[in-house]
């Protein structure tokens, strides 16, 4: 590796990192959004993956290797409890029940000592690497990509159209609906074991409502014609506080007005591009 | 202790009861889960807060004051967000997204103002008596704030009920909730019963942001935020868009939270409220009153 690379990358660790992790996250939004679903608990899976993990680390000591594929249990098992109930019904079911089990667990890891109040867990050991994180990102942009072109993909697109004509067309929709909501939960799960083996800390207060939001802008600053530009939308918001210092204190304030003024005016997205298909 | 336990949730359930009476409103009517709702909880308590220290208001006068005040902000950001998305006629689920953006974007404006600090309302907004009552050895304390919470929450729940069942206006608002287009061809203005509800239900919220403010002395911009699960459990439980329910539903979370904070923990608190949601939604997604129309995909 040459050395200015090298020094590039010791300098902006925890943004280069910040840039992966936030683009999976950007994904695992992508997913739900792309079957016409709207889930709000993807900070929650995140928090979720990072705590088991970090326990599995800490308390079990377990191998890495193990670790990280096995950080998708727990966020894929609340997804089940959550998804079954409300996936029956209309979608704000779902979006209403994910910002609540955001709230909850926040309350749930202040409150129980086991997970280390407010102080959080600390100390974790600095598993993660920068290849594992895009090596991740690469594959799981890949794989939603021929998703996206297969017969599946198809099927997700036209239940997010029309849902009612899908499920006429023979598309299983409730079954694509639970897979998409469990591959999310997945995704986020193992973003959130990385960032805690990345940066040895993690706290209650990461996984609330304001990086729930901050996950959904990601995708609709993007738009969900690929899965390119959810993550596209994720490195710009990640980088527009770095690179302009004085909006760092109304970071908030611009994900939130990027999610208004995209629903009104960008349904698309900035990026609307639509995946290009041969003729079937 | 179990009475005063008793007397303290049915003063937190009266709180649930007025918030999620207006957020239920506002669904029935409207047909929007407005996430902007929790905002108005926290505006009215801080417009309550800043009457009371810049103006030297008593509660009194700053209750209602505070309450229109986050009514008309209703209003505001009703027609300033969903507007454009009425006229498309947009899937449900933009108007979810478009109020969530909105809220985050109202509170971390609030927040990055005001500064994250919980303040207090001025010592002497209301008098400190406080009475003590006996019930066959058992006894309940009961203060001048705790009273005016409830008393406030019976004359507004009673005025609702009065405006719903009593006036041509209420009329119009059932007839809206049931089918928007038939009462638009009967004469009704619907953008006006529209603008009204959204009236409504923020005055709701920002009374129930100012009695909050007053049962726990702790006003902060993010109040709002942490209330609007509490209004998520009762409106599903009460059933979307039943008021009879959201009361019942909203004192009897009240009083099960206190009961668990009391009896068992209180870091559990906040985990009872969740595991009713997705027990009622496992068991019962009409709501236990079986009233509201299940919304099936």
């Amino acid at each position: 590796m040459p050395v200015w690379l090298d020094d590039f990358l010791w300098t902006y660790q925890n943004l280069v990192h910040a840039l992966g992790i936030n683009g999976l996250l950007a994904l695992s939004m992508y997913v739900v959004l792309a079957v016409g679903q709207l889930s709000l608990g993807q900070a929650a899976f995140m928090g979720l993956g990072a705590y088991s993990s970090a326990l599995m680390t800490l308390q079990l000591k377990l191998p890495f290797v193990v670790v990280l594929p096995a950080s998708v249990l727990v966020p894929v098992l609340f997804a089940l409890a959550i998804g079954v109930p409300t996936l029956r019904l209309a979608g704000v079911y779902l979006a209403i029940s994910t910002i609540g089990l955001g709230e909850v667990l926040r309350a749930v890891y202040l409150n129980v000592d086991y997970f280390g109040g407010a102080l959080g867990l600390s100390g974790i050991p600095e598993r993660g690497q920068t290849w594992m994180i895009y090596g991740l990102l690469f594959v799981a942009v890949l794989g939603l990509w021929l998703v996206g072109r297969s017969r599946i993909g198809r099927a997700m697109e036209a239940m997010r159209e029309d849902e009612t004509a899908a499920a006429v067309m023979g598309v299983p929709v409730r079954r694509y609906r639970m897979g998409a909501l469990l591959a999310s939960a997945a995704l986020a799960g193992v973003a959130g074991c990385l960032s805690a083996h990345v940066s040895s800390f993690i706290g209650p207060n990461e996984y609330g409502f304001e990086p729930a939001v901050t996950i959904l802008s990601y995708a609709l600053l993007g738009g969900i014609g690929t899965p390119v530009a959810p993550v596209l939308g994720a490195w710009v918001l990640t980088l527009l506080p770095e690179l302009l210092r004085g909006i760092s204190d109304v970071r908030l304030v611009v994900n939130g007005v990027i999610i208004v003024l995209a629903v009104l005016f960008l349904p698309n997205g900035l990026l609307a591009v639509r995946m290009r298909r041969r003729a079937a | 202790m179990l009475a005063q336990q008793l007397v303290n949730g049915v003063l937190l359930g009266a709180t649930y009861a007025l918030f999620a009476l207006g957020f239920t409103l506002m669904f029935g009517v409207l047909r929007v889960i407005n996430l902007t709702y929790g905002f108005y909880f926290s505006a009215g308590a801080l417009l309550a807060l800043w009457l009371t220290r810049s103006f030297g208001l008593s509660i009194w006068a700053a209750l209602p004051l505070a309450s229109v005040g986050a009514g008309a902000i209703a209003v505001v950001l009703d027609a300033v967000l969903l507007t454009r998305l009425r006229r498309l006629q947009a899937p449900e689920l933009s108007f979810l997204m478009v109020t969530l953006g909105g809220v985050l974007a109202l509170y971390a404006a609030l927040a990055a103002w005001l500064g994250p600090d919980i303040r207090r309302l001025p010592p002497g907004v209301i008098n400190a008596d406080a009475w003590t009552f006996g019930f066959g050895g058992w006894d309940v304390r009961i203060t001048a704030a705790q009273l005016l919470i409830l008393g406030a929450t019976a004359v507004l729940i009673a005025a609702l009920v009065a405006l719903m069942q009593g006036t041509r206006l209420g009329l119009a608002i059932r007839a809206m909730a049931e089918k928007p287009d038939a009462a638009e061809l009967m004469g009704i203005d619907t953008g006006r019963v529209a603008a009204l509800v959204s009236f409504l239900s923020g005055c709701l919220a920002g009374a129930g942001g100012v009695l909050i403010g007053l049962n726990f002395n702790a006003i902060h911009p993010y109040m709002g935020e942490t209330m609007m699960l509490r209004g998520f459990v009762v409106i599903i439980v009460g059933g979307m868009g039943d008021l009879r329910g959201a009361v019942i539903a909203g004192f009897a979370l009240g009083i099960i939270e206190v009961m668990t904070a009391g009896y068992v923990s209180s870091g559990l608190k906040e985990a009872v409220a969740f595991l009713i949601l997705v027990l009622v939604l496992w068991t019962r997604p009409a709501g236990l009153f079986g009233r509201a129309v299940v919304r099936r995909a």
